[in-house]
C-alpha cells in the first residue's frame, strides 16, 4: 500500500518530466544512492569493494555507453572493449605526458579521444546498417587493439603495450585504498549515469530512437540521420572511454591492450541484452549479473566439487549459461531485467488488488 | 458521405485560395528502368486542399515522395515558393516546412504518443548536446515551452488520454492520428498526407475528416492528400490530379475530374 | 614476381577456408533472413566431435584408429550432430524469434555461438586437438620442379574439396524439389507460404545442410591448424568475405573468400613490415569496411529499395 501515486497531482510540465515523477521512487533512488555512498564503505570488505563492486560500476557505465548506441539509437556495436582501450590509454598519455595533469580532466580528455575514434569508425554507420555494421565495429576491435600493441608510443615504449596506472590524486587527496576508489568511481559512474538519463529523455535522445525505430521517417520530420548517428557514435564511445580510464586507474591499475578484447566486447553487448535495451538501469542491473554470475559458479562449483572440479567445467559452463540467458531473454523479455524490474513495480502499485 | 459534413462544404466555400506555391514541372522518376512517374506536372496553391487520386500503383506515393525529397526524380523541376530545388535531402524539405505521413504508419514504434510527437518538433529546438546532458536552464526551458506546444496539438486531436501510452499498443486508427500529430508538432505550411484513411471505419473517417479540414482552415495549412475514399475525395479537396501508370490523366476540380472520360475509364476500365 | 605468386596462390588457397565458412551463411541467410554469428562456432563444434569420435570409436569397437571405417563412422556421427545441432537451433532458438528485427536475429546467433562453444568444450574438452585427413602439407613437387613455386598439396586438396562441394550444392538446389522449394523461400517466404511449401521444415533442411558444410569446413581447417577454440574466431573472417560478395550470393561468397585469402596474405607480407606485422588481423574488416563506402550491397548482392 506503500507504493501509491495517487494523490500526487503535477500542476506543471516541468513537476511531469522529472526522472522520477512518484514520489516512493525518488525517495527509493535517494535511499540507494545514500546506502551505496554511505553504508556500503562501512561494511564492505576490501573484496567485495576491488574485486564484485569496482567492476560492477565501471562495467555499467560501459553498457551505458554500448545502450546509447545500440539501445537508443539501434546501431549494433561489437567493439565496445576497443573504445574502452582508447580511454584508458588516452587518460594515460595525458597523465603521462602533460605534468600537473589533473586526474578528472584525463578522464574526460581520455573519453573525448575514444568519442573521435568512434566517430571515426562510426562514419559507415551512414551508408549501412545491421550486421553490417557489427563488421564495421569489428575492424575497430581489431584494429585499435593492434595499433595500440604495435605502436609503443602509446604505451610509452613498454613491452606488448602494457601500462601502469599513475596514482590517482585529487586535490592533494590521494584515492590509494579500495574504498577511496570505490567512492571516486561511483561518484564518477552516478554523475555520467543521470548525464545519460537526461540525454536520453530530451531531444538527442528522442531523434536516437527516431533513428532506430523509423530512419525514414525521421528524416521526414527533419531529424537528421548522420548528426543522430554520429552523436551517438560520439557519446557511446565518450563513455566507453571514461569506462575504460576507470578501468586502469580505479580497478586494475596495470592493463595491457589485449585485454580489451572481443569477448569484453561481447560482455558488454551481454549486459546490456540481459538488463535491458534502451535502459539506464537496465546498464546497471545487467552489468552486475553479468560480473556477478562467474564468481557465483565459481564458488558453486568448488562447493560442489571440493578440489576435485574438472578443469574448465566452470569456464565451459559459464559460456553455456550467457549464451542460453541471451537467447532465453531475447526471445522471452527481449527488454531485459529491467523490464522485469518494471513490471514488478506496476504490480506494487495495484497491489494487493489483480488490477 | 456528401451528407455527412454540410458544415465543412460551407467552410470549403469561404476559404481564400492563394498563389501557387509547389510547382511541378514534367517530373520523371524511374527504378532502374521501371517507371514510376512519367512526364508529371501540376501546382499546389496556398490553402487548398489538393488530392491525388488512382487506382494502385498509379505513383501517388511516389510523387509525395518526390515532393518531400525521399526520391529525386531524373528529370523535371521542382518549385517550392518560386525557389528550384535541385537534390533536396528530406530534411532540408523539413526545414522547408513541410511535413507528412505515411500510407504504412511510420512512427516510432517503441516511444510514447508525447515523444513521439515530440520529434515532430525537432526542428525548433536549439539547445545542443551538453544542455540537454545537463537538463538545466535553458534546455529545461526549452522541453517545456514544446511540451506546451505538443499539448495543444494533442488537445487538437483528442488523444489526452494516451498520451503516455507506447504507440505501438495504440489500435490502427489512432495510430493514423499520433502520426498526424507528428506532422502537424512541426507547424508545417505545406502538409503531405498518404491514405489518411486507409482502413479506418466510417466513425474514424469522419473524425479524421474533420482535423484535416479544421488544420486547414484553422492555419491555413495548405495539404496534399492521397486517399482512395472518393466520397471524401470528391468532398473536401479543392482540386483534383488523377495519376494511372505514372501518368497523370486528369486534373482539374473535383466534378470536372468526375465526369472526366479518361477517369472513369481508369477507374471502371480493365486497368482496375 | 616469382615470390608475389607463390604468395597469391597461397592466399587464394586460405580463402577457400573462408569461402566454406562463408558458404554456411550463405545458406541460412538467404532461406531465412537470419545472419548465424555461430558459423563459426559450429564449424569449431563439428571439427571437435568429429576428432572426439575418432579417438572414442577404437576403444569402443577395436577397429584400428587410421582405419577409413573409423573415418567413416566418424564423419557419420559428426554429421548427425551437425544436423540435430542445426534442427535443434531451428526449433529452439530460431523459430519463437521470427518476424523480429534482424539485429535481434543477430544478437541470439552470438548468444548461440557462446552456448554451442560452451557446449562443444563441455563434451570434448577444450585441449587443442590434432587432425589428419592423411594428405601431407607438403609442397606438390611437379610445380616445384617447372615453376619452381612452393603450393602445398593440402591446399590443393582442400580447394578441390571445396569446388566439388560448391558444385553438390548448386546441383542440389538447381534440380531437386527440396532445392526448388528453397529457393522460392529465399525469394519470398509469405508467397512459399501460400503455395504450401512447408517453411519450417525447409529452415530445418538449410540448418541441416549448413552444419554439413561446417562440418567439411571444419576438417579441412582443423586439419590445417589444430581443432582449437580460435577457429571460432578465425570464421568470423567469414564476414568481411559476406560483405565483399553480398550476403545472397553463393558466387559472391567464393569471389570474396578467394579476394580476403589473398589481399590479406599479400597485405601482410608487403604493407605488414612497414608496420610492424600482424595485419592480418584486422585487414579483412578494414578492406570490407572501405568496400562498403562504395558498394554496400556487395559485388552480387541486389541491391534494396526502400519503399516507404
Amino acid at each position: 500500500m506503500l507504493y501509491r501515486e495517487a494523490g500526487q497531482f503535477k500542476a506543471s510540465y516541468i513537476e511531469d518530466q522529472q526522472i522520477f515523477p512518484i514520489r516512493q521512487d525518488k525517495i527509493g533512488f535517494i535511499a540507494i544512492l545514500a546506502f551505496f555512498s554511505l553504508v556500503v564503505p562501512m561494511i564492505a570488505s576490501e573484496y567485495w569493494l576491488q574485486a564484485i563492486l569496482i567492476p560492477v560500476l565501471i562495467f555499467s557505465l560501459a553498457a551505458i555507453g554500448l545502450n546509447i548506441l545500440t539501445g537508443y539509437a539501434g546501431q549494433l556495436s561489437l567493439g565496445s572493449a576497443a573504445f574502452m582501450a582508447v580511454g584508458a590509454f588516452g587518460a594515460y598519455n595525458f597523465m603521462l605526458r602533460i605534468d600537473g595533469m589533473p586526474f578528472i580532466a584525463a578522464l574526460i580528455l581520455g573519453g573525448l579521444c575514444a568519442a573521435l575514434v568512434g566517430i571515426a569508425f562510426g562514419l559507415p554507420s551512414l551508408r549501412i546498417k545491421g550486421f553490417y555494421l557489427a563488421v564495421a565495429t569489428l575492424a575497430a576491435q581489431f584494429f585499435i587493439v593492434w595499433a595500440l600493441v604495435k605502436f609503443p608510443w602509446f604505451s610509452n615504449n613498454s613491452t606488448s603495450g602494457v601500462i601502469s596506472a599513475q596514482k590517482v590524486e585529487i586535490l592533494g587527496f590521494a584515492f590509494d585504498t579500495p574504498v577511496s576508489k570505490y567512492l571516486l568511481t561511483l561518484a564518477v559512474v552516478a554523475v555520467f549515469a543521470l548525464l545519460a538519463k537526461n540525454l536520453v529523455r530530451t531531444t538527442t535522445g528522442r531523434s536516437w530512437m527516431a533513428v532506430r525505430d523509423m530512419d525514414v521517417a525521421a528524416e521526414v520530420i527533419g531529424i537528421r540521420p548522420m548528426r543522430a548517428k554520429l552523436s551517438a557514435f560520439a557519446v557511446s564511445s565518450f563513455y566507453c572511454g571514461v569506462a575504460g580510464a576507470l578501468y586502469a586507474y580505479t580497478y586494475l591499475g596495470t592493463v595491457e591492450p589485449e585485454g580489451f578484447s572481443l569477448d569484453l566486447s561481447f560482455r558488454i553487448l551481454f549486459m546490456i541484452i540481459i538488463g535491458g535495451v534502451a535502459s539506464i538501469m537496465g546498464s546497471f542491473l545487467g552489468a552486475a549479473f553479468i560480473v556477478l554470475l562467474p564468481i557465483f559458479l565459481n564458488v558453486a562449483m568448488h562447493a560442489l566439487f571440493a578440489g576435485t572440479m574438472p578443469a574448465g567445467l566452470a569456464s565451459n559452463l559459464e559460456l553455456i549459461i550467457f549464451g542460453g540467458l541471451i537467447i532465453f531473454f531475447l526471445i522471452v523479455e527481449p527488454h531485459g531485467l529491467a523490464r522485469l524490474w518494471q513490471i514488478g513495480k506496476e504490480k506494487l502499485r495495484l497491489w494487493p488488488f489483480p488490477h | 458521405m456528401m451528407n455527412d459534413m454540410p458544415q465543412e462544404a460551407v467552410q470549403e466555400q469561404t476559404r481564400r485560395i492563394g498563389d501557387v506555391v509547389l510547382d511541378l514541372q514534367n517530373i520523371s522518376l524511374s527504378f532502374g528502368g521501371v517507371k514510376a512517374l512519367t512526364n508529371i506536372s501540376f501546382d499546389v496553391r496556398e490553402h487548398e486542399i489538393r488530392s491525388i487520386i488512382g487506382p494502385n500503383g498509379a505513383g501517388k506515393s511516389s510523387m509525395l515522395n518526390v515532393i518531400n525529397g525521399v526520391y529525386h526524380p531524373q528529370e523535371g523541376r521542382i518549385l517550392f515558393r518560386g525557389e528550384e530545388r535541385r537534390k533536396m535531402e528530406p530534411h532540408v524539405a523539413a526545414a522547408q516546412g513541410i511535413a507528412r505521413t505515411f500510407q504504412n504508419i511510420a512512427l516510432f514504434k517503441g516511444m510514447s504518443v508525447l515523444d513521439n510527437i515530440m520529434t515532430g518538433r525537432n526542428l525548433k529546438m536549439k539547445c545542443g548536446l551538453l544542455a540537454h546532458a545537463m537538463f538545466w536552464g535553458p534546455a529545461q526551458k526549452e522541453e517545456i515551452e514544446h511540451r506546451k506546444k505538443v499539448e495543444e496539438v494533442i488537445d487538437f486531436l483528442e488523444i489526452q488520454s494516451i498520451r503516455k501510452t507506447p504507440v505501438g499498443r495504440l489500435p490502427y486508427g489512432l495510430q493514423k492520428r499520433v502520426e498526424l500529430g507528428r506532422a502537424l508538432a512541426a507547424e508545417p505550411s505545406l502538409l503531405l498526407l498518404d491514405e489518411p484513411m486507409a482502413g479506418m471505419n466510417v466513425e474514424e473517417k469522419q473524425d479524421m475528416c474533420r482535423f484535416i479540414l479544421d488544420v486547414n482552415d484553422q492555419f491555413g495549412t495548405t495539404i496534399v492528400l492521397i486517399e482512395h475514399d472518393m466520397g471524401v475525395v470528391m468532398d473536401i479537396s479543392d482540386r483534383v490530379v488523377v495519376l494511372d501508370y505514372g501518368k497523370k490523366i486528369g486534373d482539374g476540380a473535383p466534378d470536372e475530374v468526375k465526369n472526366n472520360p479518361e477517369v472513369i475509364a481508369a477507374y471502371l476500365g480493365t486497368s482496375h | 614476381m616469382q615470390f608475389f605468386f607463390e604468395v597469391l596462390i597461397g592466399g587464394l588457397l586460405s580463402g577457400v577456408l573462408y569461402v566454406l565458412v562463408a558458404l554456411g551463411f550463405v545458406l541460412i541467410y538467404k532461406a531465412s533472413g537470419v545472419f548465424n554469428f555461430a558459423q563459426g562456432a559450429m564449424v569449431f563444434f563439428a571439427a571437435l566431435t568429429f576428432v572426439g569420435f575418432r579417438e572414442l570409436l577404437p576403444g569402443l569397437t577395436g577397429l584400428d584408429p587410421e582405419g577409413a571405417l573409423v573415418f567413416w563412422m566418424a564423419f557419420v556421427l559428426a554429421l548427425g550432430a551437425m544436423i540435430v545441432l542445426g534442427i535443434l537451433t531451428e526449433k529452439i532458438v530460431l523459430r519463437p524469434l521470427v518476424n523480429q528485427p534482424h539485429i535481434t536475429l543477430f544478437m541470439a546467433t552470438i548468444g548461440l555461438t557462446f552456448l554451442v562453444e560452451g557446449i562443444a568444450q563441455g563434451i570434448w574438452g577444450a585441449n587443442v586437438r590434432g587432425l589428419s585427413l592423411g594428405i601431407a602439407d607438403e609442397p606438390v613437387e611437379w610445380i616445384m620442379d617447372s615453376a619452381n613455386m612452393l603450393v602445398s598439396k593440402f591446399d590443393l586438396f582442400a580447394a578441390a574439396l571445396a569446388g566439388v562441394l560448391v558444385a553438390s550444392l548448386a546441383l542440389f538446389f538447381q534440380y531437386t524439389k527440396v532445392g526448388r522449394a528453397l529457393r522460392a523461400v529465399a525469394d519470398d517466404h509469405q508467397a512459399a507460404l501460400s503455395i504450401g511449401i512447408p517453411l519450417q521444415q525447409i529452415w530445418a533442411i538449410v540448418w541441416a545442410v549448413a552444419g554439413f558444410v561446417a562440418l567439411v569446413a571444419g576438417l579441412i581447417w582443423g586439419a590445417r591448424s589444430g581443432v582449437q577454440f580460435a577457429l571460432t574466431f578465425t570464421a568470423l573472417k567469414a564476414l568481411p568475405v559476406l560483405i565483399l560478395g553480398g550476403f545472397t550470393s553463393v558466387p559472391g561468397a567464393i569471389v570474396g573468400g578467394l579476394i580476403i585469402g589473398a589481399s590479406e596474405k599479400l597485405a601482410e607480407v608487403y604493407i605488414g613490415p612497414f608496420v610492424g606485422g600482424g595485419i592480418e588481423g584486422w585487414f579483412p574488416y578494414m578492406l570490407a569496411l572501405a568496400f562498403l563506402l562504395v558498394r554496400p550491397e556487395g559485388l552480387f548482392g541486389e541491391r534494396h529499395i526502400d519503399r516507404v
